[in-house]
């Protein structure tokens, strides 16, 4: 079980801090001011970004889910845990980006609109997810209420989704064909695309090198609860 | 051909034989409960009261006065309020009896499939939520002064009730198997079950306000389908709940 932390994950840790600095500076300095919304709109780059990567950690939960009821394996399970931490961390930090662009832009901190529904339920299912977790002492037993619970969350939040879109949205819709009368929509000037596209690239090597890190994490833990186990027998 | 048609035959005679005793299974499951519920009567009647004290409190909490409490919004609103809480309070109790005295394990002896017991236990937690809610509502049309029977509503809170006690059923079997399970139950449920109540809400309102069909039929819609979904994932996960 002992082993040292691999090469590869040395370097993609460097490599993800490097690109980390490299979209932050892009999003300061590079990409041009917005004309109507000025700086604030500049918290859109992480924004997205963030929503992205809790948004993959939400269907790497569910996926790790559906492979664990079907081999059993606890490597699953771990994967399954370590996507459902991460999005957690990324979801939240959406939210409060988009509540400190909504302010000035909406006038609102919140505003109980499809997509910002969504995402706090998205929340609110990890959450009980990992409160499931922890009141169950038996390991398998575990896996297996943490599967059964990520494949149902992951199945009701599009269905959120859905129900709370056939309100009027006033949420814009900037990435692909939205409604150009939603409050606070813009059209992507080239610099700003670039910017975005380098956000979503950053963020999507931070959410694997965490992923990598906290599956290990989890590894580690495993194999301390099963001599834990082993010790009280 | 004569061969080919006997063996049909025979497979179809064989299904025919699985499914009866898939319903027989189920049913007994059914009786089960509603026997003990009809001699002890502790489920239906801790239901009522936390409902009519739900009513109570919003009454004095929301200070609605007669104008606002015909608002078919507030009506279908505080109608909700009332069932899913009083949902939360017979899902944890119905699986708790069955974990308490190992009554589960005697269960899951029986040479029967386990999604029977799953479908048994949530065909039973339906009928003491549908019979609650028959009570619930003509006792809210006193009180409230307003007219609750309406064909559509009641379609509503059946196709709202298949929905809440399918996903129900199946997380009120992992709560109480959690150490925590008290206070598990609510917080593993209503988050999941949030477009029920967004969509039986609002087709609640469309019925009581009289709008018309074109605007409510989406919200029935999207409740048979989480109905149709849900009830599918349940059956084939529960195996997986109950398992030791």
């Amino acid at each position: 079980m002992e082993e040292s932390k691999p090469r590869l994950l040395t370097v993609l840790d460097v490599f993800t801090v490097a690109l980390f600095l490299i979209a932050t500076y892009m999003v300061f300095f590079y990409a041009p001011q917005e004309a109507v919304m000025g700086d604030v709109q500049r918290v859109f780059y992480f924004h997205v970004a963030t929503g992205w990567v809790g948004m993959l950690g939400f269907i790497g939960a569910a996926v790790a889910g559906i492979i664990y009821l079907i081999k059993k394996d606890r490597k699953w399970d771990i994967v399954g845990l370590a996507a459902v931490e991460i999005g957690i961390v990324f979801i939240f930090i959406n939210i409060v980006t988009g509540a400190i662009w909504a302010r000035p832009i909406w006038n609102t901190w919140w505003t109980w609109d499809p997509r910002l529904t969504t995402a706090t339920v998205m929340l609110l299912i990890y959450l009980a997810y990992l409160m499931l977790r922890q009141g169950i002492e038996d390991p398998d037993r575990r896996a297996r209420f943490g599967a059964v619970y990520a494949i149902v969350g992951s199945l009701s939040v599009p269905l959120t989704y859905f129900s709370a879109r056939i309100f009027r949205t006033i949420h814009p819709i900037v990435i692909g064909s939205g409604d150009p009368s939603a409050t606070g929509s813009f059209d992507m000037s080239p610099l700003m695309t670039q910017t975005f596209m380098f956000s979503l690239l950053t963020f999507t090597f931070i959410f694997i090198d965490l992923f990598w890190h906290r599956i290990r994490l989890g590894r580690k833990a495993d194999h301390v609860e099963q001599l834990r186990l082993q010790t009280m027998e | 051909m004569t061969v080919e048609r006997e063996s049909s035959y025979l497979a179809s005679e064989k299904n025919a034989g699985k499914v009866a005793s898939f319903l027989r299974a189920m049913g007994a499951v059914v009786w089960k409960d509603l026997s003990a519920e009809l001699r002890s009567r502790e489920l239906i009647s801790a239901m009522l009261v936390f409902a009519l004290l739900v009513i109570m409190i919003f009454n004095f909490a929301l200070d609605l006065d007669p104008a606002t409490r015909r608002d078919p919004t507030i009506t279908a609103g505080v109608l909700w309020v009332i069932f899913v809480f009083a949902g939360t309070l017979g899902l944890n109790r119905s699986m708790a009896v069955e974990k308490d005295r190992g009554c589960m394990d005697g269960l899951l002896l029986a040479p029967v499939d386990r999604s029977s017991i799953y479908f048994g236990k949530a065909l039973g937690n339906l009928i003491f939520m549908l019979m609650v809610e028959i009570i619930v509502l003509p006792i809210y049309s006193v009180l409230y002064n307003v007219n609750l029977l309406n064909l559509g509503l009641l379609v509503v809170i059946l196709l709202g009730s298949i929905g809440y006690v399918a996903v129900g059923t199946l997380l009120a079997a992992m709560a109480v198997q959690a150490r925590t399970r008290d206070i598990l139950l609510p917080i593993l449920l209503f988050p999941v079950v949030l477009p029920v109540i967004l969509a039986a809400v609002k087709a609640s309102t469309g019925f009581l306000d009289g709008s018309e069909m074109e605007l409510i039929r989406p919200w029935l819609n999207l409740l048979i389908v989480y109905d149709i979904i849900f009830s599918a994932v349940a059956f084939m996960v529960f195996d997986y709940v109950v398992e030791e």
